[in-house]
């Protein structure tokens, strides 16, 4: 781990020592998010283990048998212990394992769990970040509830893990386990067990690498999955009042390691694998979604040539790109307008060629009908002067007959004429 | 919500404690000022442990070098099972020109380089699951011990640093001062770093909780 670099011996107290102990003095302040998603079919005992575990009283109504379609409940509680400051969310599924058609039932699970890795994503990919913040809603641990059958896991529970165990950590779960017996329990055991691995589903491992805990951890991986009960009522043992199950035949204590394994439960996952269970997600699945989600958008560590390349310049190739196609596409518009104005003013000189002809003709219409128009004019002129000369001579003559003549021969003449 | 009885939450304290101390430490930090300050004698009496080689030496060529060079050390050192690997940045050579313009120019390169560098590694599409950490944590800067103000080379350089870096000043070779002396430049000091508007450490916009606020008050 040394890397080569020299070790120093130091000579006397330096006070560096108590670096964790800043550390979790500032994670106290800050406080802990924790986000618990519980799969399981309506009525396997879900909200009641909940609420045994955190050892308090979520207030979560029954949901019924009826919905079309399943889709995910999310609650958020604050919960203080001395001096621990817990955010805990707890996803519930409601409506799984009802619809008749269960195809798609594993489908919203897995888009609620990408969803909130995708907002991650976002906040992480911002200019102007906030991740110390950041309220942190990515599920880190999945409680999946198997059904107290006694014989062996069903295809929809395979399908959903199947579909779940690269997301997210998946501890498998045997719900209301006061309905099998000892030997039964055992087998039953062995069975999702083998099942599991031969369908090549990853549960979630507890970490053997820290001797402090390894070897604790290595016993609870034996145990798995855990056959659990819960209670949400209280019954007088000897002289206390503990959580259990009062039944005609007798009672079934939740703490008691002998009757079912809630104890190691509430361990492995609060007291001892917290911190674990919330590093395996960011490390390992966010990570992992991170780099399809980036890869899907085009982005690549290495370039054609395979020397490396970095997401900025990955940026700015894309950027490029999309400003040569956006350049292409303008240039493809102007020309396309450049021909419609083309034709368009073809359009419009033919009509005005056609226009112009019409005017000619009518004018020259309009010129043969004036020339009509005079020499009909000079010819009603011509008739008129006549016609005022022969009045004239007309008076001449009755000027030189009336001398001679008498008037009533004159009348009779101005008659005739 | 009221929890009725012990859950074991406080539990993930300890066991963030045992992955802290298996993963370790990095600490890095800068030490900037003229030569003869001190600097390598109070990186070696901070951390107990021959980090820094003095430059005064016999046997070493006494040379001020042309322009400023940043040399760093990076040593392991182990405490209470406490790993942690310091990096000791040395910066020979500031201030000791007769134009010293701009010599915190290769200082301001080099935070940067390393902050770049972080970057680098994190927008990666495969990144590493530790990304190893080299940006500056803290500059110490050693002011001399004149007793009157801050020089302008002091303000300048703590003026840009403070904007990327925690700045620490220190009263180099205090014990040439009488404590009353040394009382009135600590005063004047802070007045200068005021009047100009340098944070330095603590910055007192990083401070939210009240309890922080008090014991940096006092610091301050």
């Amino acid at each position: 781990q040394n890397d080569g670099y020299r070790t120093l011996s130091l000579s006397g107290h330096v006070g560096f020592g108590s670096l964790p102990d800043q550390l979790v003095k500032k994670s106290i302040k800050q406080g802990f998010c924790f986000n618990i998603l519980c799969i399981g079919e309506t009525g396997s005992g879900k909200s009641t283990l909940i609420n045994s575990l955190f050892n308090t009283n979520f207030d979560d109504p029954v949901s019924s048998h009826f919905l079309p379609s399943v889709h995910l409940r999310a609650q958020t509680y604050e919960l203080q212990e001395n001096n621990v400051l817990l955010k805990l969310t707890i996803v519930n599924t409601v409506g799984f394992g009802d619809q008749i058609n269960k195809e798609d039932s594993y489908r919203p699970i897995v888009d609620y769990i990408d969803a909130q890795f995708e907002a991650y994503l976002q906040e992480e990919l911002k200019i102007k970040r906030s991740l110390f913040s950041y309220h942190d809603t990515r599920i880190h641990v999945c409680l999946y509830f198997i059904s107290p059958t006694g014989h062996s896991l069903k295809t929809l529970d395979l399908l959903t893990m199947k579909n779940l165990d690269s997301k997210v950590n998946i501890i498998p779960i045997i719900g209301k386990a006061d309905s099998i017996s000892k030997t039964e329990l055992q087998k039953f055991k062995n069975k999702i067990m083998s099942e599991l691995v031969s369908s090549g589903v990853q549960i979630y491992q507890f970490p053997t690498d820290d001797e402090t805990i390894s070897k604790i951890n290595t016993i609870m991986n034996g145990h798995l999955p855990f056959a659990v009960v819960g209670s949400t009522e209280e019954v007088k043992i000897g002289n206390k009042m503990v959580r259990a199950r009062q039944y005609p035949w007798g009672i079934v204590q939740v703490e008691n390691e002998n009757h079912c394994d809630f104890v190691k439960l509430r361990e492995m996952l609060i007291c001892t694998n917290m911190e674990d269970l919330r590093e395996q997600t960011h490390a390992r699945h966010y990570e992992l979604y991170r780099r399809c989600r980036l890869e899907e958008m085009g982005f690549r560590d290495v370039g054609p040539e395979n020397k490396p390349v970095s997401l900025q310049e990955a940026y700015e190739a894309k950027r490029h790109e999309f400003y040569l196609e956006l350049q292409r596409k303008e240039e493809e518009m102007r020309q396309q307008f450049v021909q419609r104005v083309k034709e368009k003013e073809a359009i419009l000189k033919e009509a005005e060629q056609q226009v112009h002809t019409k005017f000619e003709h009518r004018m020259l219409m309009h010129q043969e009908v004036k020339l009509k128009l005079e020499k009909k004019k000079k010819a009603l002129e011509d008739e008129i002067a006549m016609f005022i000369e022969k009045k004239a001579n007309a008076e001449l003559l009755q000027s030189q007959a009336s001398v001679s003549t008498p008037l009533v021969s004159l009348k009779r003449d101005k008659d005739r004429k | 919500c009221q929890l009725f009885g012990y859950v074991g939450i406080e539990a993930v304290l300890d066991q963030m404690k045992i992955k802290t101390m298996k993963m370790g430490f990095e600490f890095n930090i800068m030490v900037v000022g003229q030569s003869g300050l001190g600097k390598s004698t109070m990186v070696n009496t901070l951390f107990k442990s021959k980090v820094s080689r003095k430059a005064s030496q016999p046997g070493q060529e006494e040379r001020i070098p042309k322009t400023v060079q940043l040399q760093s050390v990076t040593h392991v050192i182990e405490e209470k099972g406490v790993k942690m690997k310091l990096t000791v940045t040395d910066t020979p050579g500031f201030g000791d020109q007769i134009n010293n313009n701009n010599c915190w120019d290769p200082i301001i390169k080099y935070i940067n380089e390393q902050y770049e560098r972080y970057l680098r590694e994190e927008i990666l599409i495969t990144r590493k699951r530790k990304i190893p950490d080299t940006r500056v944590h803290g500059c110490v800067y050693f002011v001399p011990p004149t007793g009157h103000w801050l020089r302008p080379l002091d303000l300048e350089f703590m003026r840009r640093l403070s904007k990327i870096v925690n700045v620490v000043p220190v009263i180099a070779k205090a014990d040439t001062l009488t404590l009353e002396e040394r009382a009135e430049f600590k005063q004047r000091i802070q007045q200068d770093l005021k009047t100009h508007a340098i944070s330095v450490y603590p910055q007192e916009d990083f401070d939210q909780d009240p309890d922080d606020r008090a014991l940096n008050d006092r610091i301050r």
